[in-house]
């Protein structure tokens, strides 16, 4: 049996919150242990002078003082947890700088979060997930060439993709909106494996993702079943060409947003949420069927107009949908309108996920929301950068679970 | 006897000294036994359970951070209860600390608030100081009501 994966846990007020034994469960169901390093009461104040940030409440002095621990190798970890209360800015501003902190000076992942009382093992599982393949599964992810006839399939909270890859080419798509999982992935297996030409009995391995990841990889006997963070970082940059280095892959989803700051194609840090659909791709869907055209047009509608002409905030979807409506009840053109929707939700995503992590170039947009180019142009302009849209992205779970899937033919 | 909140309310000298010299000190030994000894509960390390931010709702308002909320559960009662306290300010860690900074500022007010004696005393650094710190400390809970109904 595989050694438990240790991650130590930094963090100020889960047990007072009653959220600790959530977290304790979250790492339990994905075979790694929460630990709080320990450390002399001593190090405390040395460390927060060292490290200079003067902070007044001592659980955070002491997340200072057990991070500088694991940084200097005085405590052995596999990953870290950061996690401190929703709301509260003192400790909001320790845990962005041990999140830079910690990767900076160290070969540890690190996944950060900020709780309420509602927190849940089951938010926090995605997130366990990542930080616990990254450490565990380093050579599976190192992997950067798919071999063999392989089989990729992500059931996401929108829709459902299919990917058949052979010898390092994409050879059959499928894609279907989510109803019922089963249902979906089924149909979009077998657009995939019609256009590959092939059957069931040439796929050599599998691989699942997203929301539906453990009833589709049940159902179809995967190899491989991996939570999607970790799953889209290797697909963005196998599909980008951008295997070495650093890039930042972005992807905006149905129900909630990744931003992945990945180095050699392993995720070091990111944020994983959307406080609301607002800054989602299903406002987008609510403004493309609002204005009376299909998804795929809105990106190119979007790209007509003006968004600065159309007052709108998309931090809440029932906001964000009354602005739209009130701008097109005042005369606003649909175009203006489209940009408005597609520069609101870049906004929101660059606001509330992006500075919390490393911007690094190149930015990488994948998921069906990278073929709406209004968004990629509206993300592009707040980053001041030109972003990245490979072909295939959206795609890029079911790639990425293709290509590491491709790890397990023949007991590899 | 007059009860007597104690802050830091884990000071184990405090409640000590407050016990020693007959009175009953309110601090969050008592708080967190109450939660362990609560059979059926099942939320490590504290038994606090998310329930109890909901509760601390009473002294702080929901956009309050969960775990100050989920403090306040503990310790607004026992605040509610007391009957004089004791404040240590700029105390060393190991003296007792309450982990965040913000709960201490809620719960300095609250004291505050209540309008019954109040001792304040800063953290002594030298054995004079010290010596004058359990002095003064003795002088306040001497004055404090021993028996019920004794003024």
């Amino acid at each position: 049996m595989n050694r438990k994966v240790r991650i130590a846990q930094l963090s100020c007020g889960p047990e007072y919150s009653g959220v600790q034994k959530e977290i304790y469960d979250a790492a339990e169901s994905v075979g790694a242990e929460v630990f709080f390093p320990d450390i002399a009461l001593a190090d405390v104040e040395r460390a927060v002078d060292a490290f200079g940030l003067d902070v007044r409440s001592a659980d955070l002095k002491l997340m200072i003082a057990r991070a500088m621990a694991l940084v200097e190798g005085r405590v052995d970890a596999d990953g870290v947890f950061i996690s401190t209360c929703f709301r509260c800015a003192e400790a909001a501003i320790v845990r962005n700088e041990l999140r830079r902190y910690i990767p900076e000076h160290s070969r540890l992942p690190v996944v950060s979060y900020s709780f309420t009382e509602r927190t849940t093992a089951g938010t926090l599982l995605t997130r366990m997930e990542a930080l616990t393949t990254i450490a565990r599964r380093r050579a599976l992810l190192a992997r950067e060439e798919q071999t063999g006839i392989t089989m990729g399939v992500d059931s996401g909270s929108s829709t459902t993709k299919a990917v058949v890859m052979k010898e390092n080419e994409i050879v059959g798509t499928g894609w279907l909106p989510t109803t019922e999982v089963l249902k979906s992935a089924d149909g979009a297996v077998a657009q995939a494996l019609e256009m590959a030409g092939l059957t069931m009995d040439d796929i050599q391995a599998i691989g699942t993702t997203g929301y539906g990841r453990f009833l589709i990889g049940k159902h179809l006997g995967a190899d491989l079943i991996q939570e999607e963070l970790t799953v889209n970082s290797k697909g963005a940059v196998y599909l980008a060409g951008h295997q070495r280095g650093a890039s930042t892959v972005i992807d905006i989803g149905g129900m909630d947003n990744k931003a992945i700051s990945v180095i050699d194609g392993i995720p070091g840090t990111f944020t994983m949420g959307g406080i609301c659909a607002g800054a989602s791709g299903r406002f987008l869907e609510m403004t493309a069927k609002r204005l009376g055209v299909d998804i795929t047009e809105l990106g190119p509608l979007a790209m007509k107009g003006m968004g600065k002409n159309v007052p709108m905030n998309s931090y809440c979807i029932v906001f964000g949908t009354q602005s739209l409506v009130n701008a097109l009840a005042a005369g606003s053109s649909p175009e203006d309108v489209a940009a408005a929707a597609c520069h609101s939700v870049a906004e929101q995503v660059f606001e509330q996920q992006l500075q919390e992590i490393d911007i690094k170039e190149p930015v990488i947009m994948v998921g069906g929301t990278s073929l709406i180019e209004g968004l990629v142009y509206a993300m592009g302009q707040l980053l001041q950068t030109e972003i990245v849209v490979p072909r295939h992205s959206q795609y890029i779970g079911a790639v990425g679970s293709a290509l590491l899937a491709s790890g397990f033919i023949k007991g590899e | 006897m007059a009860k007597v909140f104690i802050y830091p309310a884990t000071s184990l000298i405090l409640s000590d000294l407050v016990a020693r010299f007959g009175h009953k000190p309110l601090g969050a030994a008592l708080g967190i036994r109450e939660r362990i000894q609560t059979a059926g509960v099942d939320s490590p390390p504290l038994q606090i359970t998310p329930e109890e931010p909901k509760r601390g709702l009473k002294y702080a308002a929901v956009e309050v951070p969960s775990g100050v909320r989920g403090r306040m559960a503990i310790y607004g009662p026992l605040i509610e209860e007391s009957e004089a306290a004791i404040i240590v300010t700029d105390a060393d860690l190991a003296f007792g600390c309450m982990g965040c900074a913000r709960t201490d500022e809620l719960i300095l007010f609250s004291l505050r608030q209540k309008g019954m004696p109040i001792l304040e005393l800063k953290y002594p650094t030298n054995e004079e100081e010290g010596i004058q710190f359990v002095a003064a400390v003795r002088k306040f809970l001497d004055s404090l009501p021993k028996e019920e109904g004794e003024a």
